[in-house]
């Protein structure tokens, strides 16, 4: 088995989130950088895959991906790809780009995260399949390979799933909580440093989007109980006696 | 003249409410255009009748092969259908089939596509408004000029309803595509020790109870409250509690008399389960997580400090 994961180098949502300068990005101060969350899921299930059926894991990343590249070596991805371009928010340039940068890489299987954490597009793995005209499967929260082919259970709403089985090669989006992700330990950090990060220069080609303002929604926002911890609850009582709760 | 199409959601034997949103924003958008709803199925006529009263007029696309949803030939018979009728505007639910065909629809048509969208503006150039960041931010971004766009809705966002009573007309399209992907079977939910959403009182934790261990404080405040222990998507990701005690979209909706955010952000994912709770109370650290935009009182501090006084108090007061 060959497989490919896409991974993203991607600003922790629970960081401290605030609207740049210009109005139409995000201010870099104060935000934790790390493995997008879903990616950590998906970089895990192929390693998983290739412990159990052999083969190869290649992580591939757009922009500044070098730290998450690393940290997929270091888990057990076999070599990287790195393509030096800045897609910003435009998932089909992403998806465009990835296409370029593996098209002479043979592969069974491309994993992706379900989405980023930070821009929550849900589209790079998706377009990437419509692109490379293969089989594909979103949300996917089990996998089972078999001769040729995996079944894949995907997530669907209130708690119900939906079986199905695609002929390789094909392309799934990985849902969080799929497996548990190994940690990178000290010797997997050693070995990473001698595996292959290399670099491809592909063209970005259009972008479809651009961005016009980003800005904090307009909400109305809670009540505030405020004081002391004590205080609070003594407060937070006496609402819950007035709505008969207690 | 400006098509919009919608492509409507069945959910299961009914018409999912997201289908009448996506005419509403169609019907809002048109211009001197038309609101057309596009349903594929095996039976599709009731469902035809229903987004008839909301559209111009109303596609079927039935066909045995096309009772169980297969992505493949969702984009099959949608291209079909646009290389006659040629669309320029499709809308598509943010749901799990729509999130999932609607992108490589969009490859097939070479139209770009956003998803998740709150809000769109098509009177100078294209314009369409979704959240980042799990809900902390929103962005307008404007879209390449081009013949068709493509966008995936946010389920809940466009309400208001347009009556219209159009034509209904048999597209007589059949799937044609050889298919790759095999749908199996639908795969039900575990039954749990207790139901959720029965419960008068639901005392949540997120990402914030930092460690399973802390599970049982909130155990404890359920306790004292007559409630139930239920987490958002990290908390069951992380296997500090089981599946069958997620709130939210993928998991269950709750609406009981209380419920008790603690250290819950909010991702419009866990909103959608627990929006309609008689009064919802929640703790958190950020006081710009978007928990407190659902919430009728919010608590901006340490859960580690709020919660034991209260579990104190309470106990107090029960003696």
């Amino acid at each position: 088995m060959k497989i490919i994961v896409l991974a993203k180098h991607a600003a922790d949502p629970e960081s401290e989130i605030r609207v740049s300068a210009d109005g139409k990005g995000v201010d870099e101060k104060g935000l934790v950088f790390d493995i997008n969350d879903w990616d950590r899921y998906a970089i895990e299930e192929a390693i998983r895959i290739r412990e159990q059926h052999g083969g190869e894991v290649i992580v591939v990343g757009v922009g500044y991906a070098d730290d998450t590249l690393r940290k997929c070596l270091a888990m057990g991805a076999d070599r990287a790809i790195k393509i030096p371009l800045d897609t910003g928010m435009d998932s089909y340039q992403t998806a465009k780009v990835v296409k370029e940068a593996i098209a002479d890489e043979s592969f069974d299987l491309i994993l992706t995260g379900l989405m980023s954490q930070d821009h929550n597009n849900a589209l790079v793995g998706t377009l990437l399949a419509g692109m490379l005209d293969i089989p594909f499967a979103t949300a996917v929260t089990s996998i089972s390979v078999e001769d040729g082919r995996v079944r894949a259970v995907r997530e669907l709403e209130g708690g119900f799933g939906e079986e199905n089985i695609l002929p390789l090669p094909a392309l799934l989006t990985i849902q969080s909580g799929i497996n548990e992700p190994r940690y990178v330990s000290i010797m997997g950090i050693k070995r990473a440093k001698t595996k292959e990060l290399r670099e491809v220069s592909v063209d970005a080609g259009e972008s479809m989007i651009q961005v016009d303002k980003v800005y904090i929604p307009p909400v109305e926002k809670a009540e505030l109980i405020e004081g002391s911890p004590e205080e609070i609850a003594e407060k937070l009582i006496e609402i819950l006696r007035d709505r008969g709760l207690i | 003249m400006m098509r919009v199409f919608a492509i409507a959601e069945i959910g299961s034997e009914e018409l999912d409410p997201v289908s009448i949103e996506l005419l509403n924003l169609a019907n809002a958008i048109k211009g001197d255009g038309t609101s057309e709803a596009v349903v594929i199925g095996d039976d599709v006529s009731s469902y035809a009748e229903e987004l008839a009263q909301h559209a111009d007029r109303v596609w079927k696309v039935e066909d045995s092969e096309l009772k169980n949803y297969n992505p493949e030939l969702y984009v099959d018979v949608l291209l079909q259908l646009f290389s006659k009728e040629k669309p320029d505007v499709v809308l598509v639910a943010n749901s799990s089939r729509g999130a999932e065909y609607a992108p490589v629809l969009a490859v097939k048509l070479n139209a770009p596509v956003v998803t998740d969208i709150v809000g769109l503006d098509v009177s100078n150039g294209v314009r369409a408004t979704r959240y980042i960041f799990q809900g902390k931010l929103l962005v307008d971004v404007l879209v390449r000029e081009a013949e068709t766009y493509v966008f995936t809705v946010r389920q809940g966002v466009f309400k208001d309803e347009c009556t219209v009573q159009g034509e209904i007309v048999d597209s007589g399209i059949k799937p044609s595509a050889e298919v790759k992907r095999e749908f199996v079977g639908i795969v039900e939910p575990e039954a749990g020790e207790v139901d959720i959403s029965q419960a008068d009182v639901v005392v949540s934790v997120g990402r914030g109870i930092d460690d399973a261990s802390n599970i049982e404080l909130a155990e404890e405040l359920a306790e004292v409250l007559g409630g139930v222990v239920a987490g958002s998507r990290p908390v069951i990701d992380s296997g500090w509690l089981p599946k069958d005690r997620q709130v939210g979209i993928s998991g269950k909706t709750v609406k009981p008399k209380l419920y008790l955010a603690l250290g819950i952000s909010g991702a419009f994912q866990h909103i959608m389960g627990m929006k309609d709770s008689e009064l919802i109370v929640a703790v958190n650290k950020d006081p710009e997580a978007p928990i407190f935009g659902v919430a009728q009182y919010g608590i901006v501090g340490d859960i580690f400090d709020v919660v034991p006084a209260l579990i104190e108090k309470l106990r107090e007061i029960k003696g």
